[in-house]
């Protein structure tokens, strides 16, 4: 993977004073050059790089500089130091020309309120990015169309922006980000102002769309469920500073500082563990071939009721129980003759939440596999309650 | 002593309205040609829309006003504003009114051609709103009967110094409201614009007077309304129309005139009003 874009220690002051710089310098923080000089430092150490296709989350709480930082990718605000390499470009010494055709074809924003023209339809706003490009009517119209159904808008093009919900809304102003074809793009708090239902669907939307157009996004939030949902890396911000970057669950489990601890301590852990977080290795296990004896002894010495009989290549076969196997031998029945199906499966990426209702319905632990239906692990109930409650999580 | 204090010494004096009268004369003798040419251009256009309004037969111009007002609000307002201006012409004074239309239009379209682009440069430039706004008050609170005199002396007796007098009256709601307009765009609208590499003319041509329509248009409304007063008070100075009318009346101690012409201008003028604000409302978009 290589590396889109490289934020190096780029501080952003509100106001150009060299005073400021100095303190800054001095290591002075935030509050104590405002409360010294009445100006505001909008991002004052922030390194970091993001690589092509990701998915890249800053959260922080309002005033913590995110939305200056993001507004620092596009030059919406012009940092006063440092260097932002897109490309390997460094995008902060380009002039006006430069800059508006890397804003053209190289990275779009989506807005948290939506910044959608209402004197345009969908169609009109979605169109806006490939108009100001100067490409023509019909070419642009074309492309607009397409991306609308992207989105899931069809048959709403002529609709004017103020007879749509929030929901659809976002939907324009992510068609509009889209239309374009960028590489990068950068979202500032784009789910933040809908409510809680429509921004889940926007969420998964984002990563089906994600998933089929690998965008290098950067997407601002202040909510650490949604920053741990979707982010392939995840940067905290606080008082104008990067504090941590790192993988949603190294975060959760290993906060550098007692902020990020307790920022994190409201998240629903059920929403970021995955069950190959809560999974483990079982124990025991019984191959078609090694018929009934053998899965009365495996379960006897593990001291469990059940057991996952598996075949060729670990593909997973089915269960089997203590009690019909014993029934088996006295009946004389093959091991393949018992085995059950009414056991849940569950692919490795899903996430804990999902499996709450599977683990109360189900007798048997739930077995996690992958797509040729090879055994990667399984989960007992108690884990999936347990992966609930904090630190215990192995 | 003591009296020095009642009494303003007079011997304390600034000749200002002198100053100015100096200013005016000089502006004359040494940019006659200058003023010339803008009084024949003025010329040129007034006589045009004059003569084409003069041209036009009335029914016509009474259909045009129904389909006016039936398109842009309902079909009674188009009936109602057709009556309206029918009892005009039965009062007899139908050519005074198309003259004092095409002034008014004249001085609208002028108006407008110098206030929203000043009113646009006022809105992008700080400095120029702390240069502007002062004269724009002064534009405003000044009598507008003060203004013809200058005028007669650039232009002259009769239509052109009317037109001259009319704009710089009735230009000031132009320039307020296209900058109140302009400001008045969303931030984030305009953010949006420039995150998607517009130029700035693009800015404002795809994004702010889009927006800022209907408030322009309720400047030009208003501008409009300005222009048709001052349309009627510049006919001391020899423009012909409505106003003479109300003129003759005064010198003549004529109730009848006076009044046929006063409620003609009434008409005239809410009539206008009615049209130009209505077609501000149509073109707000649903917000």
């Amino acid at each position: 993977m290589s590396v889109k874009i490289k934020v190096e220690n780029r501080p952003k002051y509100l106001e150009r004073d060299p005073e400021i710089l100095k303190k800054l310098q001095k290591k002075q923080s935030k509050d104590k050059i405002f409360k010294e000089t009445g100006h505001t430092v909008g991002v004052k150490n922030a390194s970091f790089s993001v690589n092509e296709g990701e998915l890249f989350v800053i959260m922080g709480l309002s005033g913590s500089g995110k939305s200056t930082l993001i507004r620092c990718l596009n030059i919406l605000n012009e940092p006063t130091s440092g260097a932002i390499y897109i490309d390997g470009d460094d995008i902060v010494k380009y002039d006006h020309h430069q800059l508006r055709e890397f804003r053209q074809k190289k990275a779009t924003m989506v807005f948290q309120n939506f910044g959608l023209m209402n004197h345009r339809t969908v169609l009109g706003n979605v169109e806006y990015g490939l108009e100001v490009k100067g490409m023509a009517l019909e070419e642009r119209r074309k492309i607009a169309r397409e991306t609308i159904e992207g989105v899931g808008l069809s048959g709403w093009e002529d609709k004017y922006i103020a007879e749509l919900s929030g929901g659809m809304q976002q939907r324009v102003g992510l068609a509009r980000a889209l239309a374009t074809n960028p590489d990068i793009l950068l979202m500032d708090e784009p789910f933040s102002a809908l409510d809680p239902l429509i921004r889940r669907d926007m969420q998964l939307e984002l990563l089906d769309i994600q998933s089929k157009l690998k965008k290098t996004i950067v997407f601002i939030t202040h909510d650490v469920n949604e920053a741990f949902k979707l982010g392939d890396r995840v940067a905290v911000m606080k008082d104008a500073e990067i504090v941590q970057i790192g993988v949603p669950e190294d975060i959760l489990n290993n906060p550098s500082n007692a902020y990020i601890e307790d920022f994190v301590r409201d998240i629903d852990r059920s929403r970021v563990l995955q069950a190959k977080h809560i999974m483990f290795k079982p124990g025991a296990l019984v191959t078609l071939n090694h018929g009934l004896k053998v899965a009365i002894k495996e379960m006897e010495s593990n001291g469990i009721s059940s057991v996952f009989v598996v075949g060729d290549k670990r593909k997973l076969e089915g269960i089997v129980t203590i009690d019909d196997a014993v029934e088996a031998v006295k009946t004389k029945k093959k091991l393949a003759d018992i085995i059950k199906q009414d056991y849940f499966t569950a692919d490795e990426e899903a996430y804990v939440q999902d499996l709450i209702p599977k683990a109360i319905e189900s007798k048997y632990p739930i077995a996690v596999v992958d797509e040729n239906k090879k055994l990667l692990g399984i989960i007992v109930r108690v884990s999936v309650l347990s992966g609930l409650t904090n630190t215990a999580v192995e | 002593m003591i009296k020095m204090f009642f009494d303003f010494p007079e011997t304390w004096q600034l000749n200002l309205g002198q100053h100015v009268g100096n200013f005016v004369r000089w502006l004359v003798q040494n940019y006659a040609p200058f003023f010339d040419a803008i009084k024949g251009g003025i010329l040129w256009f007034l006589l045009q829309t004059r003569d084409l309004f003069l041209w036009i037969p009335w029914p016509i111009v009474l259909i045009f006003i129904f389909i006016l007002g039936w398109k842009i609000k309902n079909w009674k307002s188009g009936v109602t504003f057709t009556v309206l201006i029918f009892t005009i012409g039965i009062m007899g004074l139908w050519d005074e009114m198309m003259l004092t239309l095409s002034i008014v239009l004249v001085s609208v379209i002028i108006a407008c051609i110098i206030g929203v682009p000043l009113g646009i440069m006022v809105a992008y430039n700080e400095r120029m709103e702390s240069i502007v706004r002062p004269i724009l008050d002064g534009m405003q609170t000044m009598p507008s009967f003060v203004y013809l005199i200058p005028a007669i002396m650039l232009f002259g007796l009769g239509s052109v110094p009317a037109v001259f007098a009319t704009v710089i009256y009735s230009t000031p709601p132009a320039i307020r409201l296209t900058t109140l307009a302009i400001n008045g765009v969303s931030k984030e609208m305009v953010e949006a614009g420039h995150a998607f590499g517009s130029t700035t003319w693009q800015i404002l041509t795809k994004i702010e007077l889009p927006q800022a329509f209907p408030t322009i248009m309720m400047g030009i409304n208003q501008t409009t309304m300005m222009a048709m007063a001052m349309v009627v008070i510049s006919s001391m100075i020899g423009a012909r129309g409505l106003g003479l009318n109300v003129l003759q009346a005064i010198n003549r101690i004529d109730i009848g005139l006076g009044f046929e012409a006063g409620i003609s201008i009434v008409i005239l003028a809410i009539t206008i009003d009615r049209i130009t604000q209505s077609i501000a409302n149509k073109y707000k978009f649903p917000k």
